[in-house]
């Protein structure tokens, strides 16, 4: 008998346990974390580092923020809507929920690892920025970042719990989660820098979707002629409420048992086993 | 102490009856086995009692609780070994005990766990190198690492190797003399026959015959087969009457074993013939059941 865990240290261990998960899986681990950085070096090759005309910011100065935004989705929103997903498939939720564990603290150990991991893209990628690429940071303008990367992480981690509780299985999750992420991407100013006289159709998409607000609000934090401690609670207030309806759906359709759709990976599995 | 107790189970799925209005009940420290073919509504009740599926109607009590609430106190009470889960393949076996393990307020030892089930050797290994076998094992150990009371094992050794299953059935038997209350499923009779105190049937949303495995279905009451072989001989001189005569197999039936085996044995001595392949016996748990099922189905 040593009594129930608090339930702290059973968000601890579920926490350590859900990043483990994350390392041992070298490809996710891959697109997550270096394939951004990638992306950023390969930008960097093609445009050099010039400035930016009408934001008369470098590219680097650019890009370093944005595509530290999107190891950060894809930490979040990506890596929990295909991981959970398969889970499911593989039967690990309905196991999760014969224990006595509470869905809650189980959801929030996903959560916070993801964010940890975005942390660590992030990182990598503002580290990688200042080394070689002559980014600057500001200051003052730090907690505007941490907190905007808090409410971003938060989101689009809600986001990628509902794609999992809405998608039948783990491939279509996946399918989803990209078909998604990436053109949204390109509306949202993460792989092209939004053009003076870009169409109003796109800037509409752009600004319906909450990965935009991610993005400007993250630059903010990076942009050299602001002044002040440039938090942007107008694009904060609307990421915040994307990731409740996010949550609160997620919450309604989520489900913790293979559906048929899904239980054909664990089939395909089992007979890779027993093979 | 009953340790479930169910009383006119029904679930209804649209239009389909799955459970047709069972009743059941199992004593604490009992292992009970449920029988029945696939679809007869046996995973239906288990999981409904496991608190992973509404009822429709009736009443049902595991260990005192509602599992219908499934509060966490129940949770930590009962241990599941399913069919269907899983554990992450990149965890090794002794992190997936210490993880499961750290969620119950009462919990066994990891070492001891991994020895019991006979994983010393894969400890440190990741579970997508275990064997079909292995992994079974595995799922065994985590259904008992919070320490359970009442204990739910779906067909725990599918899968398993003759002297895997013995040692699963000695894990099972010491679950049993520690007090502790099994629900099996199982597809093997001879399992169900070694470790049951009482069996039921289910056919059809319907318990058909419940009992010991000794006498489930009139098993107790039913004749002995008695069945040999012999060559050249006029089969009306047979001093008892033949049920069945097929390929020279001769079957009698007989309710006194001890008394017609003599007389038998005797006219065989006295006219010096063999009685090849000479076979005693009673109708197994297997010919009970498949009798059971078969007039289920064909009613």
């Amino acid at each position: 008998m040593t009594g129930r865990p608090s339930p702290l240290r059973l968000l601890r261990i579920q926490t350590v346990y859900q990043s483990k998960l994350f390392w041992r899986n070298p490809v996710s681990a891959f697109f997550t974390l270096a394939f951004p950085v990638m992306i950023f070096v390969v930008f960097s090759l093609v445009f050099g580092n010039e400035r930016i005309p009408y934001l008369d910011i470098t590219i680097a100065q650019y890009y370093a923020p944005s595509l530290a935004v999107f190891a950060a989705v894809s930490a979040t929103y990506t890596n929990l809507a295909i991981t959970t997903s398969y889970q499911r498939d593989l039967g690990i939720l309905k196991r999760i929920r014969g224990t006595p564990l509470p869905a809650w603290i189980y959801m929030g150990g996903k959560i916070v690892s993801a964010t940890y991991i975005a942390l660590i893209g992030i990182v990598i990628m503002v580290g990688v920025g200042v080394a070689f690429y002559g980014l600057n940071l500001y200051g003052r303008t730090l907690p505007a970042a941490i907190l905007t990367f808090l409410v971003g992480s938060f989101t689009f981690s809600a986001l990628g719990l509902f794609i999992s509780a809405v998608a039948p299985s783990g491939q279509a999750a996946t399918a989803v989660a990209n078909a998604t992420l990436l053109p949204l991407a390109f509306f949202s100013g993460i792989f092209i820098v939004p053009a003076e006289d870009s169409p109003t159709w796109l800037r509409l998409v752009g600004d319906v979707f909450p990965l935009k607000h991610f993005n400007d609000a993250f630059f903010a934090a990076f942009d050299p002629q602001r002044t002040d401690a440039a938090f942007e609670w107008g694009h904060l207030a609307y990421m915040v409420l994307w990731g409740v309806i996010a949550a609160a759906l997620a919450i309604r359709w989520f489900t913790w048992e293979p559906t048929a759709a899904g239980s054909t990976t664990r089939r395909r599995r089992a007979s890779r086993v027993s093979a | 102490m009953a340790a479930i107790e169910v009383r006119g189970l029904v679930k209804r799925y649209g239009e389909l009856q799955a459970v047709a209005g069972i009743d059941l009940t199992v004593l604490e420290g009992e292992v009970f086995a449920l029988l029945g073919p696939n679809g007869a509504g046996k995973t239906t009740t288990v999981e409904i009692l496991e608190g992973y599926r509404e009822r429709t109607s009736g009443d049902v009590s595991v260990l005192g609780y509602d599992p219908g609430d499934a509060p966490r106190e129940f949770r930590e009470r009962i241990g599941i070994v399913l069919q269907e889960t899983s554990v992450e393949q990149e965890l090794t076996v002794a992190e997936a005990l210490d993880i499961y393990g750290a969620i119950y307020p009462r919990r066994r030892a990891t070492g001891e766990l991994i020895e019991l089930v006979g994983l010393t050797d894969k400890r440190d290994e990741r579970v997508k190198t275990l064997s079909g076998g292995q992994r079974r094992r595995l799922e065994l150990a985590l259904g008992i690492v919070g320490d359970p009371d009442l204990i739910f094992l779906d067909e725990p050794t599918t899968g398993f190797d003759p002297s895997a299953r013995r040692q699963a059935w000695t894990v099972i038997e010491n679950l049993r003399s520690l007090g502790k209350t099994i629900l099996l499923t199982t597809h093997y009779m001879d399992e169900a026959q070694h470790l049951s105190d009482r069996v039921a049937v289910i056919a059809r949303g319907h318990i058909i015959a419940a009992g010991s495995p000794e006498t489930i279905g009139g098993r107790a009451d039913a004749k002995t087969m008695i069945r040999f072989k012999v060559a050249g001989v006029a089969l009306d001189s047979l001093p008892l009457v033949p049920v069945r005569i097929d390929e020279g197999y001769v079957e009698i039936e007989s309710g006194d074993p001890t008394r017609d085996l003599y007389t038998l044995t005797r006219w065989a001595m006295d006219n010096e013939i063999q009685l090849e392949d000479l076979v005693v016996n009673r109708p197994s748990l297997e010919d009970i059941y498949l009798q059971l099922t078969d007039d289920e189905v064909t009613a």
